[in-house]
């Protein structure tokens, strides 16, 4: 139909600047939308680096060794036709960064220089200093903001997207947003809509993850129709640092360079850590794994610290908290490691040198999100999504370091399919859906301001974050599962009668917050149902009653759909057209 | 310590919206260890009374990525422009005094528009102008000391505090401010980005340009990721002379 198709990207992370960049390339226009200056979305976090198999290490790593590495630690999860595409693209992915001017690490000939991360034997990992994030999303924004200047683009920065507007056929024909200064609502125009909206940490409470990672798009799509895949794979970081706001990542090296996890044996010992002689410590990884002690795989780690805390109640002062002591290790060592204690520091305040730091496992990362076919669409005609927002390539594990790659190569198939399928797409009907959508939000937005409640959003929010916490991350029960359902049903509940302090129509955050909560808590229970429903253990997901892999029944995508105000879980076959499943045995390679 | 405050003691300065005078509300929030400013911010929010019993509204602020990577965060903690999650209750006087960044038109409360630096960097185009995003394969070799002078400048997290601290950073000069000459250098000293060159030069040539700096030196001392900008400034002062003579004569 339209001459220059109209797509509109809501995000403005790794994902959506990958597909912008795209689509302007190849003569579109974009709106762009995102919750916070694009340059300040949350893929500035990523610390760690960028896969692709350029091998130049002389190691012979090649793309299907990436595939594989991929595949398998995703426990035979993932469709494997995208991720043979991504890794097929990785090598150009990282040129392109290179010469969009990403300070990658050099060796001293001047070429890229690599290091390993976990799940691969091969050196495969580009890195720009510890920032690596930060540095990728910077290019891409920098690319972005020069099609901005040429008129390609237009920033909706501050706006936040409330739903689609979906046409007499269900097909996209524009997005509901909400400008979160005016707090004008208000809906536009598009032929194709790209979601790269991020992850949902918040879901958790506390997570790794930034502020405005609440999955609230990703949840209002679903409510719309679209499928939810693999919700309840949920990646949870052994090593965490336990913050009153956030969880901030302590990284693995620390434990690579000698630090030890332990908690007082007396569980009601109230000394302070050092003065806690050797014979009252209990060093539990290394009494439970002899051989790998402090260092087993990481879904290990994080099992284990969840059951000295909650099982065993062995937390530090009766808190969710364990000890990862490096005050022996000798100055050399230490020294190695002078960036991730200067972020303890920094930020718990004491010195990692002379006190035992304090850590628990924190929520990472969904690998579950919006199904997507391999053409980046959801189920909803014209709605695209890319990123941690969808659900592909990961499977049920994501290997470190293929996230960032996953959010460009994910981007950069989503622009130019959306800019097709736009060019396509027949006439309206009507107004598109329009003013109905925008009667829908706009009688939410009153619902919520003349509700004359008495609960407290926030409370809600810490209410929601601990029961996920405690039954749907690490280690799960179908009675906790259950028990966790049911409180969110409760939650969902109270929020009818919920009220906000703040009324007032100009930069009202608690107003926003709130509306995102809702969506939040119905997301929370498709993660719940679906872990209920997976009686297997599969990479992140990990039921003691059912501690093995079980591909006869389970070797199959989680689909929620909205039925009735509920989700409705079906389960759909993965492609596995590629390499056939093995077990995923990491002690004998 | 045997007299450990049991509550931490908060003033705010708020305002309702742009055109709204400016209040102070003051807080008194239970006391726990390892607080920062935003996790105080939250408590507020959780529980919005003031001091004297009156209710309230939660504070409106920006904060993302709550790690002092995304930026988001700047205000004036106890006078001080810095960011609100690496400040550390345990280490601040109280009364905690927060506002708004003073040289920035203030949104509502501790929320303030910096969108000026995002058009700065715009007008110096600041980014490597690449021929495409297809696969052109490899970029050009670097030398790892070309890396290492690049990385810092590549840190800066669009704060804004460098300019907020500027004694030229006002209404009359129009002065960039040092976040954007470091981007200019930059560019500048990447191999493909070096082509714009001469016109990121000649952007902060004339008025507001990069002579308005009064080398006060406080941004540099300010800045929470310890940019080197005192040396991209007269760095980039020199190239801009240098193109100001040489298009002087090319007249
Ligand atoms: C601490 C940490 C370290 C990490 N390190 C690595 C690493 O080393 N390597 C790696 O590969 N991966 C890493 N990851 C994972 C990786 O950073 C993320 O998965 C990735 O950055 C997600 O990018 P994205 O583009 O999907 O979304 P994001 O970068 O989260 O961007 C989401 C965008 O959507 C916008 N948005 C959200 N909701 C709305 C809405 N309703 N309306 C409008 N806009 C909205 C936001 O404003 C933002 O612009 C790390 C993650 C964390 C937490």
């Amino acid at each position: 139909m339209a001459a220059t198709p109209r797509i509109i990207v809501v995000g403005g992370g790794l994902a959506g600047l990958a597909a912008v960049i795209k689509i302007a390339e190849a003569g579109g226009t974009v709106d762009l939308f995102s919750i916070v200056p694009v340059k300040r979305s949350h893929s500035v976090c990523a610390q760690g680096g960028i896969n692709a198999a350029k091998d130049l290490k002389g190691e012979g790593d090649s793309v299907l060794k990436h595939f594989d590495d991929t595949v398998y630690g995703g426990d035979f999860l993932a469709n494997q036709t995208p991720v043979k595409n991504m890794t097929a693209q990785g090598p150009a992915i990282i040129d392109l960064l290179d010469r969009m001017g990403v300070p990658f690490n050099r060796t001293p000939e001047g070429l890229l220089d690599f290091r390993r991360f976990g799940g691969t034997l091969y050196q495969r990992t580009a890195f720009a200093g510890a920032t690596t994030g930060q540095q990728l999303l910077y290019a891409l924004d920098e690319q972005v903001r020069r099609y901005e200047a040429e008129g390609k683009v237009k920033k909706y920065e501050g706006w936040e997207f409330l739903s689609a507007v979906l046409g007499s056929k269900g097909e996209a024909r524009g997005i509901c947003a909400m400008d979160l200064r005016s707090m004008e609502t208000r809906t536009f125009p598009a032929d194709a809509v790209i979601i790269c909206t991020g992850g949902n940490g918040a879901i958790f409470g506390k997570s790794t993850n930034s502020v405005v990672c609440t999955g609230s798009a990703q949840s209002a799509l679903y409510q719309q129709g679209a499928f939810y895949a693999n919700g309840e794979f949920i990646q949870v970081h052994p090593t965490a640092i336990p913050g009153e706001d956030k969880l901030r990542l302590m990284s693995e090296s620390a434990r690579g360079e000698g630090g030890r996890v332990w908690v007082p044996r007396d569980r009601n010992d109230k000394r302070v850590a050092r003065s806690i002689p050797e014979a009252d410590r209990y060093y539990f990884l290394e009494e439970r794994y002899p051989k790998y002690g402090n260092l087993v795989p990481r879904d290990i780690a994080t099992r284990e610290i969840f059951k000295i805390v909650y099982e065993d109640n062995m937390g530090i002062d009766g808190q969710p908290m364990v000890y990862l002591d490096l005050t022996h290790l000798p100055k050399a060592r230490l020294h190695k490691l002078e960036g991730i204690l200067e972020i303890y520091e920094k930020f718990v305040g004491d010195d990692p040198r002379e006190v035992p730091m304090k850590i628990f496992p924190g929520m990472h990362y969904t690998m579950g999100g919006l199904w997507v076919d391999f053409q980046q669409q959801t189920n909803i005609p014209g709605v695209f999504a890319a990123g941690e927002a969808d659900y592909s390539i990961h499977g049920a594990n994501r290997l470190g370091a293929n996230s960032l790659l996953s959010c460009i190569y994910g981007g950069f198939v989503a622009g130019p399919q959306a800019l097709q399928y736009a060019k396509a797409l027949p006439a309206q009907v009507g107004d598109g859906g329009h003013a109905e959508e925008l009667a829908r939000q706009k009688q939410k937005n009153s619902g919520l301001l003349n509700n004359a409640g008495t609960e407290n959003p926030f409370k809600i929010w810490r209410e929601l974050g601990e029961t996920m916490t405690k039954h749907a991350t690490i280690v799960r029960y179908n009675a906790g599962l259950d028990e966790a359902d049911a409180k969110i049903v409760e939650l969902l509940g109270r929020y009818k009668n919920v009220n906000l302090s703040d009324k007032s129509q100009w930069a009202n955050t608690s107003f926003a917050f709130t509306r995102q909560l809702y969506n939040m808590l119905e997301l929370a229970r498709v993660i719940v149902q679906g872990a209920r429903q997976r009686d297997e253990s599969r990479g992140a997901h990990y039921k003691p009653d059912f501690p093995n892999r079980n591909d006869e029944q389970f070797l199959k995508t989680t689909k929620a759909a909205f039925v009735d105000g509920a989700p409705s879980i079906s389960f759909e076959d993965v492609d596995i057209s590629h390499i056939k499943p093995r077990p995923r045995v990491y002690s004998s390679t | 310590m045997a007299t450990a405050a049991r509550t931490i003691q908060v003033e705010i300065k708020r305002q309702s919206s742009p055109d709204q005078p400016a209040t102070t509300e003051k807080f008194e929030i239970p006391y726990r260890p390892n607080m920062n400013i935003t996790s105080l911010l939250g408590e507020i929010a959780l529980n919005p009374v003031e001091v004297t019993g009156k209710p309230t509204t939660p504070i409106t602020y920006d904060s993302n990525c709550l790690e002092e990577i995304c930026g988001s965060c700047a205000m004036l903690i106890n006078g001080k422009a810095r960011m609100a999650c690496s400040a550390l209750v345990d280490k601040l006087e109280q009364p905690i005094r927060l506002a708004p960044l003073s040289k920035f038109p203030v949104v509502r409360d501790l929320a303030v528009d910096r969108s000026v630096l995002f058009e700065n960097l715009k007008a110096v185009k600041a980014w490597v102008p690449i021929d495409g995003s297809y696969d052109l394969g490899s970029g050009p070799r670097q030398q790892p000391q070309i890396q290492e002078q690049r990385y810092p400048l590549s840190n800066c997290i669009s704060c804004t505090i460098c300019m907020e601290v500027c004694p030229q950073f006002n209404d009359s000069t129009s002065f960039v401010g040092a976040a954007t000459i470091a981007q200019v250098k930059l560019f500048n000293m990447d191999p493909a980005g070096s082509v714009l060159k001469e016109e990121r030069l000649r952007a902060l040539a004339g008025d507001g340009g990069v002579q308005e700096c009064g080398m006060a030196q406080n941004c540099v001392a300010a800045c929470p990721k310890q940019l080197p900008l005192i040396e991209a400034i007269s760095d980039v002062s020199r190239d801009v002379v240098i193109q100001q003579v040489k298009d002087f004569f090319s007249l």
